[in-house]
């Protein structure tokens, strides 16, 4: 019997080295369990069929001693990445039977690792929105209290590695799709520098914004996908090649790191006590783990959400014209081309993503333009200079990770804006393309999970899982 | 914002909406509009320019691109001699 709840990549990479289990063991195993929970939980859209062949090619890696830390790891992927071959359907009804027609980049690095890929998660509709609900293919639920959402949009495999139904999950950022669903069920999310990952074969949303982002049981499980994951590729125009990430990381780095800067101002008012509470708690943990905690200020930061509420739906307006019922896809017919593409896209596409892309269409029309995306770019520029600004005094800046504990299925379902709010804390990190880790801290009296984020500067990833590391010791 | 640029935005983005869903996106835009006006009231220097980007070159070289003409030809909704079938435009 394999000890399922306690492994991490390492152990299981050792116990498979070992001939203690096999990969296809341990494939059988994770598909046991996701045949017992993913009908309540449906943290998957789709087990795929050749899991168990991947398993097998695995296992010859061991065999032949070719086998790498990921070789064998059962691994669950976003329905928003392409897996050549595979239905990708990222959530939406217009994409439902749509089949990748190549690989992105983070999949064939997946593949020739040797990694299990067993299915492919749910997610909101084209990852938009902040609790899997806007799925068109239903609710994922959080492991922790199955009434509750799992957070979003990388909901499915959150949950996923939260109930143990995969080793190690990859989601995708666009504005704390990884952070807040990792808050909501108590596991490690980490949101890389933009430009880290490639997003290549990632279905877009916000291309200025997205990121494909690990999750882990641990922070040294996101550690590793990170460093397996994080390369440049000439299919990118936004991939940042090797020698300038070099460059970047050099500069922000700095004898001493242990200087942790809280803008109390953003949230000091009006978080939800509990959490509070419980951020005090972590505070002064890390205190006394002989960090030094300062107060800063990021009088831009509030803007934040706005911003992104500006400068997202503009791109996803951009983004999702693509999908007309022409190529591939849903397909509605009509008496010309033009009321195939009106009926395609008013039957495929759900509520929240027709809302923003009108939205969107509306921030870039003549007369609207300049109050909205032209001045949204530019307070995004400061909000980008003053984290930099900010990182000159501190190593990194800590927040909790989300405003709210997790809610209820259809708590806020009639309500955008507060939807939208369950990603205050995330935005700034996103717009400055800089990266950001959130850690677990602790459960509520219910058992509700509580996360803390860190943030550090561009391409400091290490810092992060080294405060992170530290961190999980102290909790 | 009213009915009209609702039907407007819609007309722009081509996706027809029902009478409903016109009244909900108006309600759902009163708030989500008052929320991102907020940006409004910033301080930023008008000279400058948005980001700072720069465009990032490749050599123009041929080169093999791994992807599957059949899975791309198989998915079309309509396909004639193996091209994709439109309605006529004109």
């Amino acid at each position: 019997m394999i000890d399922i709840k306690n492994l991490t990549i390492e152990k299981a990479h050792e116990a498979m080295k070992k001939g203690e289990f096999t990969s296809r063991e341990l494939t059988l195993a994770y598909l046991e369990i996701i045949k017992n929970k993913n009908l309540e939980i449906h943290a998957y859209l789709e087990i795929f069929e050749d899991a168990l062949s991947q398993a097998d090619e695995a296992d010859k890696k061991f065999k032949n001693g070719t086998a790498t830390i990921l070789t064998g790891i059962p691994t669950g992927i976003k329905d928003n990445i392409l897996f050549k071959g595979h239905i990708v359907s990222a959530g939406s009804k217009i994409l439902k039977n749509y089949k990748a027609s190549y690989s992105a980049p983070v999949v064939k690095i997946l593949l020739e690792q040797g990694a299990v890929i067993l299915g492919r998660t749910n997610m909101d509709e084209f990852a938009m929105g902040s609790s899997t609900e806007y799925s068109a293919f239903g609710p994922t639920k959080n492991p922790h209290d199955i009434t509750r959402v799992p957070g979003g949009t990388s909901g499915g495999s959150a949950a996923a590695l939260a109930a143990n139904m995969a080793l190690s999950t990859i989601g995708t950022e666009t504005c704390g799709s990884v952070r807040e669903p990792a808050a909501f069920c108590g596991v490690v999310g980490l949101k890389p520098t933009y430009g880290a990952l490639s997003r290549h074969g990632i279905i877009a949303m916000g291309n200025s914004l997205d990121q494909v982002s690990p999750f882990g049981k641990c922070v040294r499980d996101a550690e590793i996908l990170f460093n397996c994951l994080s390369k440049h590729d000439s299919e990118d125009a936004t991939s940042i090649p090797e020698e300038l990430r070099t460059k970047i990381k050099t500069e922000n780095t700095k004898k001493k790191e242990n200087k942790i800067g809280v803008p109390w101002h953003l949230f000091k008012d009006d978080l939800n006590p509990v959490i509070m509470e419980n951020f005090k708690q972590s505070i002064e943990k890390l205190k006394k783990a002989g960090y030094e905690i300062v107060d800063i200020e990021l009088p831009h930061a509030k803007y934040s959400l706005a911003v992104y509420y500006i400068i997202m739906p503009a791109e996803v307006s951009t983004n999702l014209s693509r999908f007309d019922g022409i190529r591939y896809g849903y397909h509605s017919d009509g008496k010309d081309l033009l009321e195939v593409y009106k009926k395609s896209r008013a039957k495929g596409f759900g509520a929240e993503a027709r809302r923003r892309i009108l939205l969107g269409t509306y921030v870039l029309s003549h007369g609207y333009y300049d109050a909205y995306y032209n001045k949204a770019i530019k307070v995004r520029e400061n909000i980008k200079q003053e984290m930099q600004e900010a990182f000159k005094e501190v190593d990194f800046v800590v927040t909790p990770t989300a405003p709210f504990l997790p809610f209820k299925l259809g708590e806020k379902l009639d309500d955008p804006v507060s939807m939208y709010l369950c990603d205050l804390f995330n935005a700034p990190a996103n717009l400055a393309g800089v990266p950001s880790i959130a850690i677990p801290s602790g459960f509520t009296s219910e058992g509700l999970p509580f996360s803390i984020q860190f943030t550090a500067p561009h391409f400091r990833e290490d810092s992060l899982f080294e405060v992170g590391k530290k961190f999980e010791e102290i909790k | 914002m009213e009915i009209r640029d609702v039907e407007k935005l819609a007309e722009l983005a081509r996706i027809d909406l029902t009478e409903e869903e016109k009244q909900g996106l108006l309600k759902d835009f009163d708030s989500i509009l008052a929320y991102v006006d907020a940006i409004k009231s910033v301080k930023v220097d008008e000279t400058k320019g948005g980001e700072s980007l720069y465009n990032s070159w490749r050599e123009d070289e041929p080169a093999v691109r791994d992807f599957s003409l059949d899975i791309i030809t198989e998915q079309f909704p309509d396909a004639k001699d193996g091209f994709l079938k439109v309605k006529k435009i004109l």
